[in-house]
């Protein structure tokens, strides 16, 4: 059984509707890219399948024994963020939280936990470092490691690379797809549709007309073809 | 001057305002921190004229314990504030000024209309600066005061790690299972009892400062949030202590003594921040 199924979901917001009938399922491994224009609707998905939103209709399934919030999520940052004084280390645990219930504090399996994914994101160094004196590419690796302590299985990922240099855009891609390697699911937003069709194995284009298949099957369908040389055309982002 | 100290303190009056004021700083700063970093500076001020208002219409009533009525309305306010700060049509900033002023308009209306009492502006002033009424506590509201205040520390050590989840990444917190909405709201009401008591202690007008203040000065010093929320207590505790002394030494008003003194610390810990690059960007 797939980890996620959405099954005829119509999303949106107040009384608008953004998206209708959208089906589309994740497996276990899967690197799914939601690609889509700027207010197509990328983002109230995003939050719709975290249950952060509710769906207007339809259902979002989890299968193969994924709870809906073991789904680690990697949010785009907030003004609240930029100057918030708090350590990597205070950050990454914090990731923990959902695991803890009532429970006041961390306790030893959680701190090992947000050790051991400290180092997967290679910030070790970095663990007493004040957040908002890290550069965008060391943050967005302390994000993505309180991602994975809050869920060892599938990652959202909001545009992980909005802000980032091209070399840290680039690092930041190969640190995801070998964390896809090591069989986490992805799943990630992007308006960079060169880059998604290079390292995801699924495409899911909203907007106007919605295409989901695997990234051959997006490369040879109209739709595909189009937005392709459209964004070859006006300069990949 | 060190004989006048002892002699006051010899007093249980002054004893009281002592354990008091220091106990309401603490609390204040506390909560402070999340406040100032969910963009909540003003979310003391806006509820110290709720809680104005409150006051003035239990006078109007003649209620013979005013909290029954104050601490309620204080409260109800809170949440309705900070529950709907994020998607509410009327947004964060206009809704606290709304409610602020519109509370203060008629608290200070009803006063002027009912008040009993021959010294109405004296009254007002009073409420809204402090006064003296912190060295005129009964036993019992210092009992109340410790026992509230005794219980916001609790609840901030047993939930300090809830408390920082929410306020870094509510949307994060809310997606992985913790129930973000209820830590919200417990934090709307410990800050509505804060403020509640905090009226004693430097009246409502000056509350926020005791809310903001500490929390500033921390972060300009330091920069992980456990030491940003120690150092903003000490600081808040260590000016509530001198200033009450102070105002009590040299007969200055006792909350706008507290304030000055927090505002000093603010301006030492900005020069000392600078200088030592604790803050950059």
């Amino acid at each position: 059984m797939a980890l996620l199924t959405v099954q005829n979901l119509s999303l949106g917001y107040d009384s608008q509707t953004l998206l209708k009938n959208l089906s589309f399922s994740v497996n276990a491994g899967d690197y799914l890219c939601i690609v889509g224009e700027n207010g197509s609707g990328k983002t109230t998905l995003m939050k719709t399948l975290l249950h952060l939103q509710k769906p207007i209709s339809g259902e979002i399934l989890t299968g193969d024994g994924l709870k809906t919030n073991e789904i680690g999520y990697l949010p785009q940052q907030t003004v609240v963020q930029k100057d918030f004084p708090a350590s990597v280390r205070e950050i990454v645990l914090s990731g923990c939280q959902g695991r803890c219930g009532l429970r006041p504090f961390y306790n030893k399996a959680e701190k090992a936990l947000a050790q051991k994914n400290m180092e997967r994101m290679d910030i070790v160094p970095l663990a007493n470092r004040c957040y908002r004196e890290l550069s965008g590419g060391q943050q967005q690796r302390v994000l993505l490691a309180r991602a994975l302590c809050a869920a060892e299985r599938i990652l959202l990922l909001d545009e992980p690379v909005s802000g980032l240099d091209p070399k840290v855009t680039a690092e930041m891609y190969s640190l995801i797809s070998k964390l896809n390697k090591d069989g986490i699911t992805i799943i990630m937003i992007s308006h960079d549709i060169s880059t998604a069709v290079r390292y995801a194995t699924h495409i899911l284009h909203i907007g106007a007309s919605v295409f989901f298949g695997t990234r051959d099957e997006y490369m040879n369908s109209d739709i595909g073809k189009f937005f392709l040389t459209q964004q070859e055309l006006g300069g990949a982002i | 001057m060190m004989s006048t100290l002892l002699l006051y303190l010899e007093y249980s009056f002054v004893r009281y305002a002592l354990i008091v004021g220091v106990l309401i700083a603490l609390c204040a700063s506390l909560l402070g921190v999340t406040l100032v970093l969910k963009r909540f500076s003003f979310i003391g001020d806006g509820l110290s004229h709720v809680a104005f208002g409150a006051m003035a219409i239990a006078g109007v009533l003649n209620l013979s314990n005013n909290m029954l009525l104050i601490m309620p309305v204080t409260i109800l306010c809170a949440i309705l504030l900070l529950r709907t700060g994020q998607n509410a049509k009327i947004k964060g900033d206009a809704a606290i000024a709304m409610i602020s002023v519109g509370a203060l308009a008629l608290g200070y209306l009803l006063m002027n209309k009912f008040s009993t009492s021959s010294n109405i502006s004296g009254d007002v002033c009073s409420t809204l600066f402090g006064a003296m009424s912190i060295l005129t506590l009964t036993a019992e509201e210092v009992w109340l005061c410790l026992v509230l205040s005794i219980v916001v520390v609790i609840l901030f050590i047993l939930f300090y790690n809830k408390i920082f989840a929410v306020t870094f990444d509510e949307s994060f917190s809310k997606a992985t299972g913790v129930k973000s909405d209820a830590y919200n709201l417990m934090i709307a009401v410990i800050t509505a009892v804060i403020i509640v008591l905090a009226m004693n202690l430097v009246g409502s007008l000056l509350i926020s400062a005791l809310i903001i203040f500490p929390a500033l000065s921390a972060m300009r010093l330091f920069r992980s949030f456990k030491s940003v929320t120690i150092c903003s207590a000490v600081i808040s505790v260590t000016c509530a202590f001198w200033g009450i002394i102070l105002s009590m030494l040299i007969g200055t008003p006792v909350g706008s003594t507290i304030v000055a003194a927090d505002a000093v610390v603010f301006g030492i810990c900005c020069i000392i921040g600078a200088v030592t690059g604790g803050i950059r960007k």
